[in-house]
This record gives C-alpha cells, sequence and structure tokens, in this order.
C-alpha cells in the first residue's frame, strides 16, 4: 500500500501535534493526579505517531523510528505502574488523589 | 476518496474527538474509557502504517496493560458517582491560550517545510527483521537499548513493591 500518495506526511504531524497539545490541556486544567496522568498518555502516544510517521515516510530502509516508538511504550508501562503505587500510596496517607490537598511539604 | 484516505479520517477524527471528551469529561471512569477509545485508534494508525508488531504491542501493552492499570487506580481511589471538580475560568483559559500558542507555532514552523524522504529501497517490516535487529550489536542493532529497557524494567518492578508496599509504623 502506497500510504505516500494518499496521506502526506504532514497531515500525521498535525494529527499527533493537536493530540499532544490536547494531552497538554488535560494536565493542565485537571487538579486530580489520574486524569494528570491521563494527559501524560496522550502526549507520549502523539510522540510515539510522530516517530513511527518519520520512520514509515521518510526513512523506510532502517527501524530507528520503530524501536523507538516500542521503547517510549515500556517507559510509558513503568511509568504508569509507578505512578499508580504512588498515587495509592498518596490515597492511604491524604484520603485524596487531589494534588492542591497534598501538601504537607509546603507549609 | 480513496480507501486509506478514508479510514485514516476516521481513525484520526476519533482520535481527536475522543482524546478531547477524555480530557474535558468529568466522570473519571467515562475518561479513562475514552483514552482506551484514543489507544485503539492510535494502534490502526500504526497499522495502516505497515507497524503490525507495534500495533500489536499498543493494543497489548496500552490497551490492555495501561488502561487497567488506571482504572484500578480510579476504582480504589475515587468515589464512582462524584465528579471532578470543573475547572476555574481562569485555569482554562490560560490552559486553552498555551495549547492554542503551541499548536500555531509548531504547524507554523512545520506545514511550510518540505521533507526529502530517502531513495532507499523500504525494509520489510516483519518480526524476523524485528528480532534480528533487536538482538544484534551491529548497524541497525538494538541490543543496547534492549538490554536497558529490561534494567528499568526490573527497577520499575522492586520500585513498586517497595512504594507500595504498607510501612509498618
Amino acid at each position: 500500500m502506497n500510504l505516500q500518495a494518499e496521506i502526506p506526511l504532514h497531515y500525521m504531524i498535525v494529527l499527533s501535534t493537536l493530540l499532544f497539545f490536547i494531552g497538554l490541556v488535560g494536565v493542565l486544567i485537571r487538579r486530580n493526579l489520574i486524569t494528570m496522568l491521563m494527559g501524560i498518555e496522550l502526549m507520549l502516544n502523539a510522540v510515539n505517531i510522530n516517530f513511527v510517521a518519520f520512520n514509515h515516510y521518510l526513512y523506510p530502509h532502517r527501524l530507528e523510528g520503530h524501536f523507538f516508538a516500542l521503547i517510549v511504550m515500556a517507559i510509558a508501562a513503568a511509568e504508569a505502574a509507578i505512578a499508580i503505587a504512588l498515587i495509592i500510596n498518596i490515597y492511604r496517607k491524604f484520603s485524596t488523589v487531589n494534588v492542591d490537598d497534598v501538601d504537607e511539604l509546603k507549609y | 476518496m480513496t480507501g486509506p484516505k478514508i479510514i485514516f479520517y476516521i481513525l484520526a477524527f476519533s482520535t481527536i474527538l475522543f482524546s478531547l471528551l477524555s480530557v474535558f469529561d468529568r466522570r473519571i471512569l467515562r475518561a479513562a474509557i475514552y483514552l482506551l477509545f484514543v489507544l485503539v485508534a492510535i494502534a490502526g494508525l500504526f497499522y495502516m502504517m505497515n507497524f503490525q508488531f507495534l500495533a500489536a504491542v499498543q493494543l497489548m501493552l496500552y490497551a490492555g496493560g495501561i488502561v487497567v492499570l488506571i482504572i484500578f487506580s480510579i476504582l480504589l481511589t475515587s468515589q464512582i458517582n462524584s465528579k471532578l471538580d470543573a475547572p476555574k475560568l481562569m485555569q482554562l483559559v490560560a490552559a486553552s491560550l498555551t495549547a492554542l500558542f503551541g499548536i500555531g507555532i509548531s504547524l507554523y514552523t512545520i506545514l511550510p517545510y518540505v521533507f526529502t524522504p530517502s531513495e532507499a529501497p523500504a525494509l520489510e517490516v516483519n518480526m524476523r527483521n524485528i528480532g534480528l535487529s533487536l538482538l544484534s550489536t551491529g548497524d541497525q542493532g538494538y541490543v543496547l537499548p534492549f538490554e536497558v529497557i529490561s534494567i528499568l524494567l526490573l527497577a520499575a518492578l522492586v520500585g513498586i513493591i517497595f512504594i507500595a508496599k504498607r510501612s509498618r509504623t
């Protein structure tokens, strides 16, 4: 399938840009740790789309973008697991996951 | 309109729509389910670009693993009927302005740029090539990142057990 003729690379980049900034808005407007984590996952996925698109469109004889995306996914899995362990620990201590209420070190 | 174009528009539209819903829906469990739809649509995009293995990993790891973890933590930490606080107006305006500014500046930089694809013949992305690349050391060999990622996963495993363990005090 010749994707280049059908869908220019710029379409993919526009899609991933929009997805990245939607994820950024999600991190900025929510004060709940779990929704912030979901915003970060959206941003990581936008980055993955970029890597894969550049690999497929510009350098089809190499596999760098593919492996970079694979490793980003592995790191995202480790990050999500650790974040959720932390969130559950915070919930045990403060009975909330709202970042504005977790301020013991602040005052 | 041809087949791939229609499929791309469907996938792109559902990605953007469900990510917006996932960010702005105030019921947190629904937000997690919308995130699942976004991840599945992105796996579809990877299929379109002939990266079948990556699409399978995306489905298994993100849709099957991370979303389940997120849903578990939602069930453990929040009331299912409660809604998230609505963001403050100032916060919403500032976040939207940041995003619009970022989108504008990125697209302004990228859209006029003319990419020149490499002329080399395309490599077939099949399991054989992926496996050989992951475990070879020469050109196109990725054994070092592969080993580093396994150490990272081991460290994450130990760290999670240590963090989530109920302390004695």
